[in-house]
């Protein structure tokens, strides 16, 4: 709430209705968004990263036909508290010629950005901790931008060939993949018409053919080039060039240790999270589910002044979002159990020769599309239902091309989670070959 | 009261990291001193109401020359730690400059009128920016851009391969 100048703070938020019963004073809003981010947040992210360190492992071990972490709590939940646990206990290392200050400062520099741009992400309509961003995705590109700093400071600092290497990699391939990335989410941008993460949100709220993916083909490719560009710009497999563990030792954090290596590896799976979560602001309906009854619901009990149904509506819409960015991070970890790195001119090269054409095309495009091919630009719930024609007869194009492209997009999901269950499924039944392709015959019961 | 408390803190933050950028000798050590002498600067903009140029000012500086700054410096250091020592003609050059520039500043301070409370941000400054800068303002956003490209031109010829 520092961010946005006094004028425009918290004046949307039905929590601050709730909890103030209305604007409160500068200094009470100063002090409990302090309150807040120490009691709520901190914890809240903290968590977001172990569970995605365990899932990890887990979604690991088992494409690899292992079980993966078991051992500590019911299927291994407890497992990131232990490794917690383990990691306090070590002993701190700096390295003898490595630069102190800067050493002990980039931890901080990669972990915080990450963590900031939680303060923007909307879980429900109402449950962001800043409402009124009106610049909201600028904000998270911006703050996003700086982790790379601590990144590459932590390579530098610690005077070590193997993490200036790492830190040479990571600075390449971050800031050429900041522009293909920003390009996709201008095309979703140009779509929606808004920065507002919020705003973005309540586009969407007319059921799965208002999805900002199923808007038009530009936008529907523009989630894939996204995709890609967010994965490569978090650093993570198969672009995880700046940490190959093949060549590098570790990359850019060889030399740290213990607590201050943890908070690289959070703000890793922390950063998962969060270009998850733009995705699926972005091009998924963030909060809203497929069938648009949060969005008649919200308008419903907004119209009415219901506070204590609107807040279970928020928590409902918490629920789906964290559900899709969820999926979205599992889609990010399959990719990295799945596939090869490539070289870091192979990585260069899909970058400025591949994504960034790629993007200036679906940028035209959308942009044409939109000068002549008028959609419905931000309808809001209130003005059609979802299955009724009536409100769209004026725009049968669009809607034809929404259908086709929800067509498109639900039969790629439904063939995605076929082929998993499949993968799982056969994980399941034939097991005896996928571990042991020439069983040995098993002694007979009872001789040992 | 707050908000003016907090525009000291940005402020500051951004005039100790901008003597500390001065007196380091450890060049790497300077760009992050300069890293938190932009952020403080963007927090400034913040309590100006000025958020876009806050963001603009952290996505264009920190994000971007600041990591081109630090790259250039990995790229040509000699030696990881390497130290920044001026010759005394530097030293020289550099207080002129600087305090002419303070000077400069100083004149322009005496005779600009502030505005005495901070303006209500605009509630959708990047459309009045995009339209500002295809409408008035289109030869000079035009013009930064043709610099723009001979500079990337300029960069792709040093770097073609070189025949033979």
């Amino acid at each position: 709430m520092i961010l946005c100048g006094r004028c425009t703070m918290w004046n949307t938020s039905v929590f601050q209705q709730f909890f103030f019963g209305g604007a409160p004073r500068l200094w009470v809003e100063v002090v409990y968004s302090l309150a807040l981010a120490a009691v709520v947040f901190i914890p809240a992210v903290s968590l977001v990263a172990m569970i995605g360190i365990w899932a990890e492992r887990k979604v690991a071990g088992h494409m690899q036909a292992r079980i993966g972490p078991n051992r500590v709590g019911p299927i291994g939940i407890l497992q990131s508290i232990a490794d917690g646990v383990k990691l306090l206990t070590k002993e701190d290392l700096i390295p003898a010629s490595a630069d102190g200050m800067l050493f002990r400062l980039s931890p901080y520099l990669a972990f915080v950005p990450v963590f900031m741009v939680y303060m923007l992400v909307p879980f429900g309509p109402d449950l962001v901790f800043e409402p009124a961003a009106g610049l909201g995705l600028l904000w998270i590109l911006a703050v996003l931008s700086i982790e790379v700093v601590g990144v590459i400071l932590a390579g530098w600092s610690s005077s070590n060939k193997w993490s200036v290497y790492g830190a040479m990699r990571e600075a390449c391939q971050m800031v050429s993949y900041e522009v293909p990335m920003g390009m996709a989410i201008l095309v979703a941008v140009t779509a929606g018409g808004t920065l507002d993460l919020v705003r973005l949100g309540h586009l969407q709220q007319g059921g799965i053919h208002t999805w900002l993916i199923f808007r038009n083909p530009f936008v529907f490719a523009a989630f894939f080039t996204y995709f890609v560009a967010s994965l490569a710009a978090n650093k993570r497999a198969p672009f995880d060039l700046p940490e190959s563990e093949s060549e590098l030792v570790a990359g850019y954090h060889t030399e740290y240790s213990g607590l201050r290596f943890s908070f690289f590896f959070f703000a890793e799976y922390a950063g998962m999270f969060v270009i998850a979560s733009i995705q699926t602001v972005l091009f998924l309906g963030a909060w809203n589910d497929p069938f648009g009854l949060i969005g008649h619901y919200d308008a419903m009990f907004r119209a009415s002044g219901d506070v204590g149904g609107l807040v279970l509506l928020n928590l409902i819409g918490a629920g789906i979002f964290v559900g899709k960015a969820s999926a979205l991070v599992f889609v990010q970890m399959w990719f990295r159990w799945t596939l090869p790195r490539p070289r870091i001119d192979q990585v260069l090269y899909v970058c400025m020769k591949v994504l960034l054409p790629l993007g200036c095309v679906l940028l035209l495009g959308e942009v044409l599309w939109e000068i002549f091919l008028p959609g419905q630009p931000g309808v809001p719930w209130v003005a059609y239902g979802p299955w009724s024609l009536g409100g769209w007869s004026n725009y049968l194009p669009t809607l034809g091309v929404q259908g086709i492209m929800t067509a498109v997009g639900l039969l790629l999901a439904a063939g995605a989670v076929g082929f998993v269950g499949k993968a799982a499924w056969d994980g399941r039944h034939n097991r005896q070959r996928l571990t042991d392709p020439a069983p040995m015959p098993r002694p007979a019961a009872g001789r040992r | 009261m707050m908000l003016e408390s907090l525009f000291y803190l940005f402020a500051a933050v951004t005039a100790l990291s901008a003597i500390g950028i001065v007196l380091t000798r450890d060049i790497v050590r300077a760009a992050v001193l300069l890293l938190f002498c932009l952020l403080g600067v963007a927090g400034v903009f913040v309590s100006l109401s000025a958020t876009f140029v806050a963001v603009v000012q952290l996505i264009v500086y920190a994000g971007g020359t600041l990591v081109l700054i630090i790259f250039g410096v990995m790229l040509t250091g000699h030696s990881p730690l390497h130290r920044f020592e001026p010759t005394r003609w530097e030293a020289v050059i550099g207080t002129v400059l600087g305090v002419v520039l303070l000077a400069g500043l100083g004149m322009a301070y005496g005779s600009a009128e502030f505005a005495k409370r901070p303006l209500a941000p605009m509630a959708d400054a990047p459309a009045a920016f995009g339209v500002a800068l295809l409408g008035p303002f289109l030869v000079p956003f035009e013009l930064a851009s043709v610099l723009l490209l001979v500079v990337m031109i300029g960069a792709g010829y040093l770097a073609r391969r070189r025949k033979g």
